[in-house]
């Protein structure tokens, strides 16, 4: 399983030279099967690099959103193959009572903040919740759980053979619980996360931050390293960099969050600051 | 989903009342105990560590439902029954036996199915006694 992070930034995109080293994108992420199936996380403006780098070895896409916030949408109808009308794209998005997901997400892209519309697309495109059970697609089994976010937000588990990758970018864990002495089945996630070859896990705030942003439906990094570690993750991303945080803060506090990892036993080199273009074979 | 890890629903119900100043508990989908609060442990007469999870008949039978004689009545039209049944919020009065002592005592409950769009995850149930809530009205 081979993973790419195309966009690592939270809430709004940062196009600003103190950013760059990690990224200034919002959340995007594209993880391709041993068999090349393309699965791309979110639909932050990460995706629309990744559609101008693509490289189609697929003649289907899947796209995993977790939840509807702009964040994670902005970039949808920059992703090229939609213009394609020989695409097979299938996007998923939380369930919820009332329209449909291709309706929740025309609110924004429609007329009058959009100049396309979603029922123009080229391409054959499906728009579907997310079932309930876990399904395949290609190699691979994927779950879904919703998770502790602000509205319905959804984390995904994804395996492959002996591979799991688990993505929980906007994920607060940590409201109303005590995530270090929590009964572990007790924790927003932690079925998502356990065992997991490698956690993105989202890291928006410092601890002195958190304090003003309880409730925000975010993680401060010291949460993240202690999700992490109670799901006994062998990797451990951070994700979603605060807007405000540029690459002297983010490399600080990585180095902070390697020394926690290593107190809660983990080996300092499997935890990394999520930047964009790395990529991880898994 | 492993069984040993609940869903967010559950979970966040389990935050909610672990602070809640009412008694409480939550049942998985077929009504089985999952957890109640300290409120609830102080009406019962027992902790939840003491007590632990239970099949819906074996709580049952432990606390109540009872009518006014100490006789076990069905569950399947009660509060909890009607919100996994119907996907309401759903109220009733019935007895339950106090572990301390043994005595009946009258409360009034309230079921809220704790539901998702196409499934159950279970119930959040409160219950007060009867003769607080009416002085407490007074």
């Amino acid at each position: 399983m081979r993973v790419r992070f195309w966009g690592v930034r939270g809430s709004v995109p940062v196009p600003n030279k103190h950013m760059l080293g990690y990224g200034g994108n919002t959340s995007c992420v594209e993880v391709t099967l041993a068999d090349g199936t393309e699965i791309i996380l979110d639909a932050g403006t990460g995706i629309r690099e990744l559609a101008a780098a693509r490289i189609p070895h697929a003649s289907t896409v899947q796209i995993l959103l977790t939840h509807l916030h702009l964040d994670h949408i902005q970039g949808l109808l920059f992703f090229g193959p939609f213009f394609d009308p020989t695409s097979e794209i299938t996007v998923y998005g939380p369930p919820a009572p009332g329209p449909n997901l291709d309706q929740r997400l025309a609110r924004y892209l429609s007329a009058p903040l959009s100049p396309v519309d979603l029922r123009e697309l080229p391409a054959r495109v499906e728009f579907a919740p997310c079932p309930h059970a876990e399904w395949k697609v290609g190699g691979a089994r994927i779950r879904a759980a919703t998770v502790a976010h602000r509205g319905v937000t959804l984390g995904y588990r994804i395996t492959e053979g002996d591979t799991t990758l688990c993505y929980l970018p906007d994920h607060e864990p940590a409201l109303g619980a005590r995530l270090a002495d929590a009964e572990s089945g007790w924790i927003s996630g932690i079925g998502l996360a356990d065992g997991a070859t490698a956690v993105i896990h989202d890291a928006q705030y410092t601890d002195d931050e958190y304090a003003a942003h309880v409730g925000w439906g975010h993680s401060r990094v010291s949460d993240a390293v202690t999700f992490a570690a109670r799901a006994r993750a062998q990797r451990l991303i951070l994700f979603h960099h605060d807007p405000s945080h540029d690459d002297a803060q983010l490399d600080e506090l990585e180095g902070a969050a390697r020394r926690s990892w290593e107190e809660a036993d983990g080996d300092p080199t499997t935890l990394l600051m999520a930047a964009e273009g790395t990529t991880l074979e898994l | 989903m492993s069984g040993e890890h609940q869903p967010l629903l559950l979970v966040q119900g389990r935050n909610l009342i672990t602070g809640l100043a009412l008694p409480a508990l939550l049942t998985d989908p077929d009504g089985g105990l999952l957890f109640f609060n300290d409120a609830a442990a102080e009406l019962l007469g027992r902790a939840f560590e003491e007590v632990g999870r239970l099949p819906r008949e074996e709580w049952a039978r432990q606390f109540g439902p009872f009518d006014e004689e100490g006789r076990p009545i069905a569950t399947d039209h009660l509060p909890l029954g009607n919100a996994l049944r119907e996907g309401r919020p759903a109220q009733g009065r019935f007895h339950v036996r106090l572990a301390a002592n043994g005595e009946l005592r009258e409360v009034e409950v309230s079921a809220l199915p704790l539901l998702e769009p196409d499934h159950y995850e279970g119930a959040l149930v409160v219950f007060w006694p009867v003769e607080e809530a009416a002085s407490g009205t007074s």
